[in-house]
């Protein structure tokens, strides 16, 4: 082809057929992007329900996005009018009540989602090579989205928002030398105030998303270079035909695009069905203190912040030491990042892990289950005893793993996807 | 395993909630678990219903003729009331409109502040958003455990907000009461008072009877006040969910009909 | 369909092999409907949204109708008031200016106001509801600005023939002591009026036509 000719019609190119697509295609790789990504995209068919969280994950960051964006053409960022103008959205604007609780409903259910996409990582070994740099940029998310959760509860200016930015602000006066100075840098004040509510809101609506976006894109690239694992822990890319194809796989669509929408209509009932009918959750989405504003002298009886976070509160909780205290929970949050180095075992499911692995695992669901429990109430007695029992298991699962991950007594693992049709 | 796990961790899950699921309101003055009192008055429930449309007009009637003196409702209008309930404008005008306001207007309180720090201590808070916040439980038992208590500022006192700043306004409609304690022996040693139960020392306007329904009138007015668009709310959730359960079950469809291919 | 085991029977174009027609047209027709019932949804969930736009209840409780008090304006005063946003202007006009309107019939482009916008009770040769106020939206209808009072006839800026009225100075757009707009200026049309009506005599209510504030126009 000479340099700028365009290709002649009939030479069997997609750049060739007429019409909008083909004047599309001549200039931008959209239908071999279509091919690459959906139709020569094979994944293994044995994908079962824990696989159905990642494509959930995104529609749940559209959403955010989009009541997000809604959301800002209301709410007026200011410690003396953030809280009314929230009102005003509840109240006033057409409809405004439901694109709230549209987004304070998402915000939740994104952890959710997201815990249970990590946990089915952690289940079938997702994150053992050459899925590192895919479960790290995971990890990353996990902790932009952590960011921008609290930075989101803190905009209503209710009082709970005022003393849990109090609260977590200060765990970073935790840090020695650099402590104090650090604490009164982030709040751009001497307490929290209306410097700290405008910074906040600037990284939650614009800069935050911008990374998650980005990340979100990252994670994608390095899914489709590895290719996606599956509840065996079989690389289907070992078995191909004489196309190439793998045998275990599937072309990503319609296979999956067909069952990912019966899973995106599943969760959208169940996301209406809470929005509509639960948007609080009992006050765990949305604590009754909240609807107080924020109230500088008056701490609220009992701080604890959101559900998704209290795991960690529980172990910050849980040591009577601040320093200490503050220090566990960001081994705890960090540990993950470590799994791919920490698990030692050959195998990568748990379907073919001997007793010995099970054992640690199923005692770290119980205790991160029991340490969200724990996190929600007050820390005295009974409550703050458990949290220290309930931290061993936890931090056991992660440091034990390169000793009790290598001795685990480990069941064959077949050659090909078991698939029952 | 994988699905076993599976099994297991799907109702544990859903239990979270429930679990999690806020503890019964710690009071802190009325002691726990040693205690017997007959009246036990922190289990009372509002039991309300913001369906029942009359029940929120006499609220809002009970509202504007009791509370409205110093609570205002900052962020209701009273056309919006109106509206809700139900409430020809005409008569919002006449009955719950205040001379001086229109029904646009939002419900706001004649009390000055400066004069109620003087006389109370306090500003008398706004109310817009006080069922949310305590929930209408809360509310519920504490328009009904005031009681006389001469030894303070206001001549009495309450159970359920200990040594508040806010008369006992309705005395005049359920009458005054007395807090009666009993001694209860702790189990080392100790003596303890307990609240026991309530005794009339002059009857109001009111019989008990109706004094509650007027408590439960006007509590069930400010769950409406919390969250007006409720009602709005669950009826169109109806829709949706109906329409999602449908949209999942065609998508389902067309993945069975998709994954026979699949072996 | 032939396979080896486990193996998906796919080729690589955009349609699986399908070995009934059956099934074809099964797939069809589930794809349709579910495309057609997701497509729905998709519109209903963007109502909120759009509706979200719509004036606020806040928005429509500041665009009330708003009363205006007419007991202390003198003859051939302008005052403005405000209403939905708009500056609202109330001219006291003396008698004999109203009498003379019909004289600028000529030379007006809209004498009868029919391209303009105004209520059927203004649309008259005084613009108005009684002889006495003029009501209108201050806005000139060229480019928006605000015409400024030039109600004395025969003023020294604008000529001995000058009958009275108003004159923008944005672009020099000329208006008559009805509002209508004068031949040559850029201006197409008359100045809008408003709904509007009275409590009582001297009680002017803009955005209503019942007299009251509590019903919108």
């Amino acid at each position: 082809m000479v340099d700028g000719a365009l290709p002649k019609a009939g030479d069997g190119t997609v750049a060739s057929k007429g019409g909008f697509w083909g004047w599309l295609n001549k200039r931008f790789p959209a239908e071999s992007f279509v091919r690459s990504q959906l139709l020569e995209y094979y994944a293994p068919k044995n994908f079962n329900f824990w696989y159905f969280f990642g494509f959930i994950a995104i529609v749940v960051l559209v959403i955010q996005l989009v009541s997000g964006i809604f959301l800002t053409m209301f709410y007026k960022v200011g410690a003396a009018t953030a809280f009314d103008s929230v009102a005003y959205i509840m109240r006033e604007v057409d409809y405004g009540w439901l694109i709230r609780y549209i987004h304070s409903t998402g915000a939740s259910l994104f952890f959710a989602v997201i815990y249970l996409h990590m946990y089915r990582g952690m289940l079938y070994g997702s994150y053992k090579a050459p899925r590192e740099l895919l479960w790290l940029f995971g990890m990353v998310i996990y902790l932009a989205l952590m960011a921008e959760a609290f930075m989101g509860y803190v905009l209503p200016w209710g009082n709970m928002s005022y003393w849990a930015a109090q609260v977590i602000i200060n765990l970073f006066g935790t840090i020695p030398v650099i402590g104090g100075g650090l604490v009164q840098w982030i709040r751009g004040d001497y307490g929290v105030s209306d410097a700290t509510l405008n910074r906040f809101f600037a990284l939650h609506v614009v800069a935050i998303p911008l990374i998650l976006l980005l990340l979100v894109v990252l994670h994608l690239v390095a899914l489709r270079q590895v290719g996606s694992n599956n509840p065996d822990g079989v690389e289907i890319k070992a078995h191909k035909d004489a196309k190439g194809k793998p045998l275990d796989g599937i072309p990503f669509h319609p296979y999956y695009t067909v069952k990912d929408l019966v899973g995106i209509c599943a969760f959208l009932t169940i996301f209406a069905l809470i929005v509509f009918y639960l948007p609080t959750f009992g006050g765990l989405f949305m604590e009754g203190a909240n609807f107080t504003p924020a109230d500088p002298v008056s701490t609220p009886p009992e701080i604890t912040p959101s559900w998704y976070f209290t795991p960690y509160y529980a172990i910050l909780r849980a040591v009577p030491n601040k320093t200490v205290g503050a220090l566990l929970l960001l081994i705890a949050v960090l540990a993950y990042f470590f799994l791919p180095w920490l698990d030692r075992s050959p195998v990568k499911s748990i379907r073919y892990r001997g007793w010995v692995f099970k054992t640690f695992f199923g005692l770290f669901t119980v205790s991160f289950l029991s340490l969200m429990y724990l996190g929600m109430q007050p820390a005295q007695g009974i409550y703050v005893v458990l949290s220290r029992i309930m931290a061993v298991p936890y931090f056991a699962f992660f440091l034990l793993m390169p000793f009790y991950s290598r001795i685990d007594p480990v069941k064959p693992v077949p050659e090909r996807v078991t698939f029952h049709g | 395993m994988g699905k076993l796990v599976t099994l297991v961790l799907v109702p544990v899950l859903a239990l979270v909630p429930v679990l999690a699921l806020p503890q019964p309101s710690h009071a802190a003055e009325t002691p726990g678990a040693s205690a017997i009192a007959p009246v036990d008055w922190q289990s009372w429930h509002a039991d309300n219903d913001v369906s029942d449309r009359a029940s929120l007009q006499r609220g809002a009637r009970n509202f504007m003729n009791y509370c409205e003196g110093c609570h205002a409702l900052k962020y209701m209008r009273y056309q919006r009331i109106g509206t809700d309930l139900k409430i020809p404008t005409a008569v919002l005008q006449a009955n719950l409109v205040p001379p001086g306001s229109t029904v646009l207007d939002y419900v706001t309180s004649p009390m000055p502040s400066t004069d109620a720090v003087t006389w109370f201590g306090k500003v008398p808070p706004d109310l817009s958003y006080m069922a949310r916040y305590m929930g209408t439980d809360f509310i519920y038992r504490y328009l009904k455990t005031f009681y006389q208590d001469p030894s303070s500022a206001t001549g009495s006192n309450n159970l359920a907000d200990p040594n508040v700043a806010m008369p006992d306004v309705l005395s005049d409609l359920e009458g005054v009461k007395q807090a009666v304690y009993r001694t209860v022996k702790q189990p080392d040693g100790q003596t303890q008072q307990v609240f026991d139960h309530f005794a009339t020392i002059s009857p109001g306007n009111m019989t008990p009877e109706q004094f509650d329904q007027f408590v439960r009138d006007t509590v069930n007015f400010l769950d409406y006040v919390g969250d007006p668009a409720q009602e709005q709310r669950r009826s169109m959730g109806i829709w949706v969910v109906l329409f999602l359960l449908v949209l999942t079950g065609i998508a389902w469809l067309l993945k069975r009909e998709y994954w026979k291919d699949v072996h | 369909m032939s396979e080896a085991a486990g193996a998906m029977t796919v080729g690589p174009g955009l349609e699986p092999e399908i070995d009934s027609e059956l099934d074809a047209s099964r797939r069809k027709f589930l794809t349709a409907a579910t495309g057609a019932v997701a497509a729905i949804g998709v519109g209903f969930a963007v109502v909120p949204f759009v509706e979200s736009w719509n004036p606020s209840e806040r928005a429509l409780a500041l665009g009330a109708p708003v009363e205006v008090d007419l007991s202390k304006m003198e003859l051939g005063q302008l005052i403005t008031s405000t209403w939905r946003e708009q500056v609202i202007y109330i001219v006291r006009r003396p008698k004999g200016l109203v009498a003379a309107l019909s004289k600028n019939d000529a030379t007006l482009k809209d004498p009868g106001s029919a391209e303009s916008t105004q209520p059927a009770y203004a649309r008259n040769e005084m613009r108005s509801r009684t002889a006495e106020f003029l009501v209108m939206i201050g806005y000139c209808t060229h480019l928006g600005c605000l015409p400024k009072a030039f109600f004395d006839p025969g003023d020294p800026v604008l000529g001995a023939a000058w009958p009275g009225g108003f004159r923008c100075p944005c672009h020099g757009s000329r208006y008559d002591m009805a509002g209508r707009v004068f031949d040559g200026s850029p201006a197409p049309t008359n100045l809008v009026v408003p709904p509007y009506s009275y409590r009582n005599p001297t009680t002017l209510v803009i955005g209503s036509d019942s007299g009251s504030t509590q019903g919108a126009a």
